[in-house]
C-alpha cells in the first residue's frame, strides 16, 4: 500500500454537500446585466455570475465548485483549511492605507495669478501680466516653506502653480533656494523635490538652467493639436502651441528627455478629437496623456463652459480615447493613459497611486495643500478655485497660523470625517468603494453638501463608468489584461 | 551523475572513528599539516609509485588517510607498495573528480566515503539531516526516521574548514528547523566562520509560524542569508496534499510572514508537475498580491528521483504542454515586479519571454545533456537536465538549436 495519501483525503469538506464556510467582508456591484464585480477589504476583485453570487452569499457553495478555491485564496470566503485569511487582508490593508500616517507630502505655491494666456475655461481668474497685485509676497513664501518643512513626511514635492509660474521668476528661485536652505538645517533632510506648472510660453533659458541646476520637473499644458490647442488656449500672437512645443523641446534638451509631462484640459471641442489628441501626444514622444475632465470650478463654471458637456458626453470621449490608446498598444506602441493607469494600481496592487481626487480618507489637506498668492491656506486646488468664487469653506487658514492650527482646522476635520468613503451612504455598500475616493469639495460644489447625493452625483456616475469599463476590457481580452497589469505597475 | 558518496574500502586502519579531512594532492605537505589532510594519488601516478615512494608515507608524521583512486587493476596492483602505509583508502574511479581542496568523510570501519565540499562546484549543499515532517510526492531526498543528528556535528565542523572565499553554500534536509535551536547555532556558526559566503537553506519554513524561532533567526543578523521555502498552491487542500502534511499550508504561510516582519530573505519555490500545475498561475497571483515581499520566486522543473520515481504517472508532465501556462506564471510575477527564475528547464521548452528570467541551475555533479543536444548552438545557454531525467524520463519534444 502507498504510504501517500489521495488528494481527497486533505479536503475536510465532501466534494458532493454543501461546504463550510464563512464569508469574509466583501461588497458586490452589477457590471452588467449577469455578472457582479465582488470586492474584498484590500481592493481585490473577481466576477461572479448571479448565480453563483447568490449560492456564495446563501453559504450554498461546495468546496468543489470551481471557483471555490479562487474565493478562499483571495479571501472572499474562509474555511477551516486555512486560518490566514485575516492577516493577509490585514498587511494588505495596512499597506494600502500606510501613506496616510506621511501625512501632507505635496505642497502647492500660487505665486502669481498673472498669466500671458486668456483661456475661457481657465480654472483662476487672469490677471494682467503687468500687476504686482496678484502676486505672492516674499514674506508669505517663507512662512510657506517653514509650514511646508513641518510636515512629517520624509518626502516633500513644492509645486509651482499659477497664473504662469515662471511670470514669477525671481520668486520661483527665492523659494527653491530658501527650502534647500531650510532643508539641509533640518535634523533629518526630506527627500524635496520641485515641479513647476508652466505653458512654457514666457520660459527663457536662464529660467530653464536654473531648472536644470536644481533638477526641477516641468509640467506643462497641451490639449492637443496645432488647431485645438490654440482655440483653447488664445494668447496674443495666438500661437500657444508652437510656443509650447518650442518650450517642450527645449526642457528635454536641458533637463533631460522625461523631465516633462503634460496635461490636457478637454473642452466642447476637443470632444470630437480623441484621437487627435492621442496623436499630438504620441507625436510629441509623451510616454502617455492624462484625460482629465473640465472641473465645475473657477471660470468654467461662471462662463458655464463646464455645462458646455455633461460627463456622459465627456465618457463617450474618454472610451473612445481609451480604446484608441489600447489600439496603439496593440500594435506596438508602448503608451498609457494615466487616469486608468492610477485607478489600475488601486485594482491590482496595494500601493496607493498618490492621486488626491481618488483617496479616501480625502486628499484634501492630507494629500496635498496650496499656499494662495495672498497668504491663504487651501486643503486643495480645487478649494482655491472655489474661494476665487467667494467659497472660502476650505479654507485652512493663513501661513500666519501654526501648522497646529492648520490642520486643526475644524472644516477640514469634519470634511474628511463625514465622507470617508468607507462608512459614506451608498459608498458603504459600493464595490468600488475600494478603488474610488473621497471628493468633499466638487460634492460642495455640486450639491453644497460634503458628502454629496451619490446617485445624482457626477463624481461617482464618471467613475464608476470608468471602473466598469476598464474591468469590461480586461476580461474579455487578455492583451489588454497583460497591458494593464504593466500599467498598474508603472505609478 | 557525479557519486558524492558511496562504498570504498580500506586497509591498515588504525581508527574507527569517522573523520573530516581536506584532500590534498601535495605529498610534500609539511608534516605539521598532514593530520587533518588525506593524500589524494590518482591512477596515473598509481603506476609511477615505487615503493620507495610509499615508504616516505610511513614515516612518523602520517596524513589522516592516503587515498588511492583509480580502475581496479591499478587498486590491486598497488596493493603491495602500501604495505604498512596507515590508513589507506581504496576509491573506483568515479570519485577521479576529487581534487585538492575538497572536503571528504570517511568512515573507517563502515567502509564509505561522502564528499562534503567540492571546491570547483558553484553548489555545495551540506545535508543537515533526513528526517522531515512533510512527506511530498516528489521528495529527491525521501525522508528517515532515524536519529541523524551526527550529520548536523559534522556540519559546524564543516564550516570551519570550507574556504573563506567560497561564494556560496547551502544546507538542506529533510527538515533543518527540526534541530530547533541549534539550527539557529548553526547558521550563527556558519556567519562566524565564512562571513563572506552566501547561505541558502531550503526548508519548509512551518518553524517559523512561532514568531520568536523566527525573530532568533534574525537576530543572528547573517549578512546573506536566505530561505528558499515550498509553496506549491494558493489553494491549501492542494499544497497539504503536495507535501502531505495537514495544515501545513497555514504553517509555511505564517512562517514566511514571520521570517519576513524580521527582515530575513526569503525565496519561494514551486516545483512544477502534474499536481501544481492546474493552479500555477493563481498561485503567483495569490504570491504576488499576498507575498510581494518575498525577495525571489523560483518555478523549478521536476528531478526524477526519490519518491518522484514512485509517483511519477501523477507527477509527470512534458514541459512542451505547460510551455505557456509557464509564460503565464512569469508574466503575472514579472508585471508585479518581483524578482523569478525558472529553474532546470531545457531551454528549448520555455518560450522566448521567459528568457529574461531562464537559469542555469542544476548542480554540476547531477548535471547532463542529450546526444543530441551536442549540435545545438545554444548548448551554452541551456541548464540542461538533471542526470535523472535523463535516466528515467525527459520531454519528448527536445528541439537543438
Amino acid at each position: 500500500m502507498s504510504q501517500f495519501e489521495p488528494i481527497e483525503f486533505f479536503n475536510t469538506q465532501r466534494a458532493d454537500v454543501i461546504a463550510r464556510y464563512a464569508l469574509l467582508p466583501f461588497n458586490f456591484t452589477a457590471l452588467d446585466g449577469t455578472r457582479y464585480v465582488v470586492t474584498n477589504l484590500a481592493g481585490e476583485y473577481i466576477l461572479l455570475e448571479r448565480e453563483v453570487l447568490q449560492r456564495l452569499v446563501s453559504g450554498a457553495l461546495c468546496a468543489e465548485d470551481p471557483l471555490y478555491a479562487d474565493l478562499r485564496a483571495r479571501q472572499f470566503l474562509a474555511d477551516e483549511h486555512s486560518k490566514m485569511a485575516p492577516d493577509l487582508l490585514a498587511i494588505k490593508v495596512r499597506t494600502r492605507n500606510e501613506h496616510l500616517a506621511n501625512w501632507t507630502g505635496l505642497h502647492m505655491f500660487v505665486l502669481t495669478l498673472r498669466c500671458d494666456h486668456s483661456c475661457p475655461y481657465c480654472q483662476v481668474s487672469r490677471q494682467s501680466e503687468n500687476t504686482a497685485a496678484f502676486d505672492l509676497s516674499r514674506e508669505h513664501a517663507e512662512k510657506a516653506v517653514a509650514l511646508t518643512l513641518r510636515s512629517p513626511n520624509p518626502a516633500i514635492k513644492i509645486e509651482f502653480q499659477g497664473g504662469e509660474s515662471f511670470l514669477n521668476f525671481e520668486l520661483l528661485k527665492f523659494v527653491v533656494l530658501t527650502a534647500e536652505e531650510a532643508n539641509r538645517r533640518l535634523g533629518q533632510p526630506k527627500d524635496l523635490k520641485f515641479i513647476v506648472a508652466t505653458n512654457l510660453t514666457v520660459a527663457t533659458d536662464e529660467m530653464l538652467d536654473f531648472c536644470a541646476q536644481h533638477e526641477i520637473g516641468i509640467s506643462t499644458s497641451l490639449d492637443g493639436p496645432r488647431d485645438l490647442h490654440n482655440k483653447n488656449r488664445p494668447r496674443p500672437g495666438a500661437d500657444s502651441y508652437e510656443r509650447t512645443i518650442r518650450g517642450i523641446a527645449k526642457v528635454r534638451q536641458r533637463l533631460g528627455r522625461r523631465s516633462v509631462s503634460a496635461l490636457m484640459t478637454t473642452t466642447e471641442a476637443s470632444l470630437s478629437r480623441a484621437h487627435d489628441i492621442v496623436d499630438e501626444y504620441v507625436a510629441q514622444d509623451f510616454g502617455g496623456i492624462f484625460l482629465r475632465p473640465l472641473s465645475p470650478y473657477g471660470f468654467a463654471l461662471k462662463t458655464r463652459f463646464f455645462r458646455a458637456y455633461n460627463a456622459e458626453r465627456w465618457l463617450q470621449f474618454y472610451d473612445e480615447a481609451l480604446d484608441y490608446v489600447i489600439e496603439l498598444n496593440r500594435k506596438g506602441l508602448e503608451f498609457q493613459e494615466y487616469y486608468a493607469s492610477t485607478i489600475l494600481t488601486k485594482m491590482l496592487t496595494c500601493k496607493d497611486p498618490g492621486y488626491v481626487d481618488l483617496r479616501s480618507p480625502a486628499g484634501i489637506g492630507m494629500a496635498g495643500v496650496i499656499y494662495n498668492y495672498d497668504g491663504t491656506v487651501y486643503a486643495s486646488d480645487e478649494a482655491r478655485m472655489l474661494a476665487e468664487m467667494n467659497d472660502t469653506t476650505f479654507q485652512l487658514g493663513t501661513v500666519e497660523d501654526s501648522f497646529e492650527t492648520l490642520y486643526t482646522n475644524e472644516t477640514f476635520l469634519q470634511a474628511v470625517d463625514e465622507t470617508f468613503a468607507y462608512s459614506a451612504p451608498m459608498c458603504t455598500d459600493c464595490a468600488f468603494e475600494p478603488w474610488c475616493g473621497a471628493d468633499p469639495v466638487f460634492h460642495w460644489r455640486q450639491h453644497q453638501d460634503m458628502v454629496g447625493r451619490k446617485p445624482e452625483s457626477e463624481f461617482c456616475q464618471r467613475n464608476m463608468h470608468i471602473f466598469r469599463g476598464l474591468i469590461s476590457r480586461m476580461e474579455k481580452d487578455p492583451f489588454v489584461r497583460r497591458l494593464f497589469t504593466r500599467w498598474a505597475h508603472t505609478c | 551523475m557525479l557519486k558524492l558518496r558511496g562504498q570504498i574500502q580500506t586497509r591498515n586502519t588504525t581508527t574507527t572513528q569517522p573523520l573530516m579531512a581536506q584532500v590534498t594532492r601535495n605529498s610534500l605537505l609539511p608534516a605539521v599539516m598532514r593530520p587533518k589532510a588525506v593524500l589524494l594519488l590518482k591512477s596515473a601516478e598509481l603506476s609511477q609509485l615505487t615503493e620507495d615512494r610509499f615508504s616516505t608515507l610511513r614515516g612518523p608524521k602520517p596524513f589522516a588517510g592516503v587515498l588511492l583512486c583509480g580502475p581496479d587493476e591499478a587498486l590491486s596492483a598497488a596493493e603491495e607498495a602500501i604495505t604498512g602505509v596507515p590508513d589507506v583508502y581504496l576509491l573506483p574511479e568515479d570519485y577521479a573528480y576529487l581534487e585538492e581542496g575538497d572536503i571528504v568523510r570517511l568512515n573507517p570501519e563502515g567502509e564509505r566515503i561522502s564528499a562534503l565540499f567540492r571546491k570547483n562546484s558553484p553548489s555545495n549543499s551540506i545535508l543537515l539531516t533526513e528526517r522531515c515532517n512533510h512527506l511530498c510526492l516528489m521528495c529527491s531526498q525521501p525522508p528517515k526516521r532515524a536519529d541523524d543528528s551526527w550529520l548536523l556535528d559534522d556540519a559546524f565542523e564543516l564550516i570551519q574548514m570550507i574556504p573563506p572565499d567560497t561564494a556560496n553554500i547551502g544546507f538542506t534536509g529533510g527538515e533543518p528547523t527540526l534541530y530547533g535551536n541549534r539550527f539557529i547555532d548553526l547558521v550563527e556558526a556558519a556567519k562566524l566562520n565564512l562571513p563572506d559566503t552566501a547561505l541558502d537553506v531550503l526548508t519548509n519554513g512551518r518553524a517559523f509560524k512561532n514568531e520568536s524561532f523566527a525573530a532568533q533567526l534574525a537576530q543572528v543578523r547573517h549578512p546573506k542569508l536566505q530561505l528558499g521555502i515550498p509553496l506549491y498552491s494558493d489553494d491549501p487542500v492542494r499544497h497539504d496534499y503536495v507535501v502531505q502534511a495537514q495544515g501545513a499550508f497555514d504553517e509555511t504561510l505564517h512562517g514566511i510572514l514571520n521570517l519576513k516582519r524580521y527582515g530575513v530573505r526569503v525565496e519561494i519555490r514551486i516545483v512544477v508537475h502534474q499536481q501544481t500545475l492546474p493552479r500555477l498561475v493563481q498561485t503567483c497571483e495569490f504570491i504576488a498580491r499576498n507575498l510581494l515581499f518575498v525577495d525571489h520566486v523560483a518555478l523549478m522543473g521536476l528531478e526524477i528521483t526519490g519518491f518522484t520515481r514512485a509517483n511519477l504517472d501523477i507527477l509527470w508532465v512534458d514541459p512542451q504542454t505547460y510551455r505557456d501556462t509557464l509564460s503565464k506564471a512569469v508574466d503575472v510575477l514579472r508585471s508585479y515586479g518581483m524578482h523569478c527564475s525558472v529553474y532546470n528547464h531545457q531551454l528549448c521548452l520555455v518560450n522566448r519571454d521567459v528568457a529574461g528570467v531562464y537559469r542555469k541551475a542544476i548542480s554540476d555533479w547531477k548535471n547532463e545533456y542529450l546526444p543530441q543536444c551536442a549540435g545545438c548552438a545554444r548548448k551554452s545557454e541551456c541548464g540542461g537536465f538533471f542526470s535523472t531525467q535523463i535516466m528515467y524520463r525527459h520531454s519528448e519534444h527536445i528541439q537543438p538549436f
